[in-house]
């Protein structure tokens, strides 16, 4: 589009009331003055009787121009606008075309409507057609007769679920959700070590399903996974069940409607569901990561499609996951962890924090397995009837999680090959010490459930938790 | 509005290096053979037991391992390797 000449600039629609009311007065410009240009956003017949009225049903004018309202007058000069009146009102219009006496007869003012440039998501669309919007990933077009779904399936894009096609304007959309820039690089993602921008992590945030809001929670658990210490490559090359599990806390839980009440680990919760989503489709996609690829899960679990939920932080005797692990109270974060499960701890008669810590030391004794000590790391879902004993009693995060650990100490005889006529278990070379089943940081807690139920959960960690292998990680949320 | 069949490549879009295999030796007769342990529990009983093989029938074994079986061998022990011996054994997992 030509900018528009100098002289007033009208924008207009059929169907608007107000620019309709005020059809007499657009011809009354038209007629007195030749320098007025009329852009009619829905039909080149409106206003009528007006000659030259420029077709703008592609909104290109009305996008360049940045018309929210109309009829909006403008009066451009020396090829820069220099004035603009919205809606209409009689004075200010006689002002800005220097012209008296308009529209007599009409009332004063009125308010004009809403402009088609800016409807919901005709705003992003102007911006790739006429924005200068630029990618850098590869275009893909998908023939003529084929379904896009089905395409994304046939590229091998997919995680066995449907996805949404990454069109322009979605991921155009999708980077509207951060402040970053989308040509910044993330991290390499494994195995194949590929850079990974924010664009690329925006592509699949919109295949995994989500929101804008939530592109900066998936970039925040995408740099926390390509953190040396989480051992990425190892978590998807390894025949054991994890994946990423992604735990959020903060304000940001509030701000995007994550769940974690009611079946906190179920389906239902969008952005629950797509957030982990999106992060395991990034190391898909991105990294090369497939199963039966260098994902050598004997079995991987269903949390590979995501798992991903927010911690329940509406009581603040015990410290939310994220500030226990250094993250500043009211600030948001992820944490990643390489876990699946989940396995249940079922308790529905303690009611002192002595016999429930039991319980629950009972219930991890049996991660890996039951002789199986100082290899995996494990995290606790306390559901709140459970956490309610441990809070009535006083007791806090530390305390429980101590009073579980001591109950979790055990002589290395016990348990070591061979003993209980199972061939498993520790090297006979530790007989004599005592064993505990967790290493130092090994255990965590964290509270997430329906307010009824005496059932918590454990989700287990890697076999090789720890520095030899994952340890979780946690990052800040950026906006 | 802008085509909707026009998608965004979700890959790391990387040009994967076609590399020729070395030949297959025809004999292992005066080669250096290399034995990397990946650090898989009980892997070095079988190694070992390969290495004493190779080693009863005169072949020159060098062994190598990796400081944890969870992440890929760092950079300068593969180069090491590369410079050392002329063929590899190398466990790659259970």
């Amino acid at each position: 589009m030509l900018a528009p000449p100098d002289g007033l600039v009208l924008v207009a629609k059929r169907d608007c009331p107000t620019c309709v009311l005020i059809e007499p007065v657009m011809r009354q410009l038209a007629f007195s003055t030749s320098t007025v240009t009329v852009f009619s956003q829905d039909d080149p017949g409106f206003p009528s009787a007006v000659g030259g009225v420029v077709d703008d049903r592609h909104l290109e004018a009305s996008y360049r121009l940045n018309i929210e309202i109309v009829p909006t007058l403008i009066r451009v000069q020396g090829g820069r606008e220099v004035g603009r009146v919205l809606g209409w009102h009689r004075g200010e219009w006689e002002a800005l075309a220097g012209m008296s006496g308009l529209g007599a007869g009409l009332p004063d003012s009125r308010p004009g409507c809403g402009s088609l440039s800016v409807e919901p998501g005709t705003v992003e669309e102007l911006a790739v057609r006429f924005g200068g919007v630029t990618f850098a990933a590869r275009r893909v077009e998908v023939a003529d007769r084929q379904d896009e779904i089905e395409a994304c399936y046939d590229y091998g894009w997919s995680d066995g679920l449907p996805i949404v096609p990454p069109t322009l304007v979605r991921v155009h959309r999708m980077l509207q959700g951060t402040i970053r820039d989308a040509r910044e690089i993330v991290g390499l993602v494994p195995p194949n070590l590929a850079p990974c921008s924010v664009e690329k992590v925006a592509i699949n945030a919109v295949m995994a399903g989500c929101k804008p809001e939530y592109l900066p929670v998936v970039l925040a658990a995408v740099e926390a996974v390509l953190d040396d210490a989480f051992c990425m490559h190892g978590v998807l090359a390894t025949t054991m069940y994890v994946g990423p599990i992604v735990i959020v806390n903060g304000p940001i839980r509030h701000r995007i409607g994550m769940n974690w009440g009611v079946n906190a680990l179920g389906q239902g919760n969008r952005a629950n569901a797509t957030i982990g989503r999106a992060l395991q489709l990034v190391i898909r996609n991105v990294g090369g990561g497939k199963p039966g690829g260098v994902d050598r899960a004997t079995l991987g679990n269903p949390g590979k499609h995501t798992f991903c939920f927010a911690e329940d932080e509406d009581d603040t005797i015990w410290e939310p996951l994220s500030v226990e692990r250094g993250v500043l109270s009211g600030t948001s974060a992820v944490t990643v962890f390489a876990g699946y499960g989940l396995q249940g701890v079922v308790d529905q008669l303690s009611r002192t924090p002595e016999s429930l810590a039991k319980t629950f030391a009972a219930c991890l004794g049996a991660v890996q397995h039951p002789k199986k000590f100082l290899g995996a790391d494990a995290f606790v879902v306390m559901a709140p009837e459970h956490y309610r004993t441990f809070r009535e009693a006083g007791w806090s995060k530390a305390r429980t999680k101590a009073a579980i650990e001591a109950e979790l100490r055990i002589p290395a005889r016990d348990v070591l090959e061979g003993v209980d006529g199972i061939a498993e278990g520790m090297p006979a070379a530790m007989a004599g010490k005592v064993l505990t089943k967790f290493r130092p940081g090994g255990l965590n807690l964290v509270r997430a459930g329906g307010k009824a139920g005496l059932f918590s959960a454990i989700l287990a960690g890697w076999a090789a938790s720890g520095e030899r292998g994952s340890v979780p990680v946690t990052k800040e949320i950026k906006s | 509005m802008t085509d909707p069949r026009v998608l965004l490549d979700p890959t790391g879009e990387m040009e994967v290096a076609g590399r020729q295999r070395l030949a297959r030796p025809a004999s292992l007769d005066g080669l250096t053979i290399g034995i990397m342990d990946i650090a898989k529990s009980r892997g070095d009983v079988f190694l070992d037991r390969l290495d004493e093989q190779l080693s009863q029938r005169g072949y020159k074994v060098r062994r190598y391992a990796k400081p944890t079986n969870t992440r890929v061998a760092p950079l300068a022990l593969r180069q090491r390797i590369s410079t050392e011996v002329d063929v590899l054994i190398e466990g790659l997992s259970d």
